[in-house]
């Protein structure tokens, strides 16, 4: 990935994500919020993981973007209402880019450039390979899966019952 | 990456489409106004309430069992892939794994929680 590359997608991306959070209407929030998601699906393409992008696309700007509008329209969120009750947030903002700055610091240390796209094997992270992984190696986790989406769907049925 | 320039072609594509569709109707279509005609459409009834109306929470069950079958489904993209190389061990491993949710989906038909009223 060089830098030309880069910046045509880290520009984008930082600005969308600021719009998330700048944008009054908590809609075009969301609307925004899947572009974030969409951009961050290249860059995983960079990153060789292609299941991982398309995951990102299907799940985030697919499934969970749809819950987070559900959520929007249950608590009628309306622009004015959301100004007058920021309870302290900058503060934990602060905090929050302060500890996230320092983890990138000591990333940055710690690695090295023996992490070079040559060294991963021919295959690295497309669909076969974390296919043939997931039913061989990992069918166990893979199954108790099957059992923790069960357990959501009960949950989620007996609460919205009551 | 290669791979990739027709997903990038498709997506412009349809960005071009849906502007071009957007900007033609605009500029050649014919406009005419009247009270009933802007109002905001409501399947041909009269328009009630607002529409930041708050929604039931009963909704919200169909977004979450909607993320519950999703994430199953992405489940069966890597299993669609390598399908052949696993054979009928992968057949009967995916199954144990839908039955499992095919458990939930009964579960919640029968506590009617797909229905809509």
């Amino acid at each position: 990935m060089d830098f030309v590359t880069f910046f045509a997608l880290a520009i984008p991306l930082v600005v969308v994500a600021v719009m998330v959070i700048a944008h009054p209407s908590p809609v075009y929030s969301a609307l925004f919020l899947v572009m974030t998601l969409f951009l961050l699906a290249v860059y995983f393409l960079f990153l060789n993981a292609h299941m991982v992008a398309a995951l990102q696309i299907i799940v985030y700007a697919g499934a969970i973007m749809v819950l987070f509008l559900f959520v929007i329209m249950l608590l009628n969120l309306q622009s004015d209402t959301l100004r007058t009750q920021r309870h302290g947030l900058g503060r934990v903002a602060i905090i929050g880019g302060v500890i996230l700055l320092a983890e990138l610091g000591l990333l940055l240390q710690g690695s090295s450039s023996e992490l070079a796209e040559s060294s991963l094997p021919e295959n690295f992270g497309t669909v076969e390979a974390l296919g043939s992984q997931l039913f061989t190696k990992y069918l166990l986790p893979f199954e108790i899966t099957g059992i923790l989406l069960l357990v959501a769907v009960v949950g989620a049925v007996v609460l919205a019952k009551r | 990456m290669d791979q990739y320039v027709p997903v990038l072609i498709a997506l412009i594509l349809g960005g071009v489409v849906a502007l071009v569709m957007t900007f033609a109707s605009t500029m050649l279509g014919v406009k005419t106004h009247s009270a009933v005609k802007d109002e905001p459409f409501e399947c041909g009834n009269p328009p009630s309430g607002s529409a930041w109306g708050r929604f039931s929470v009963k909704f919200y069950l169909a977004a979450i069992l909607f993320i519950v079958f999703d994430v199953e489904v992405v489940f069966l993209y890597p299993w669609a892939v390598v399908f052949r190389q696993l054979g009928l061990f992968g057949f009967i491993a995916m199954l144990l794994f839908v039955l499992v949710l095919v458990v939930g989906l009964v579960y919640e038909v029968k506590k009617g929680g797909l229905e809509s009223t």
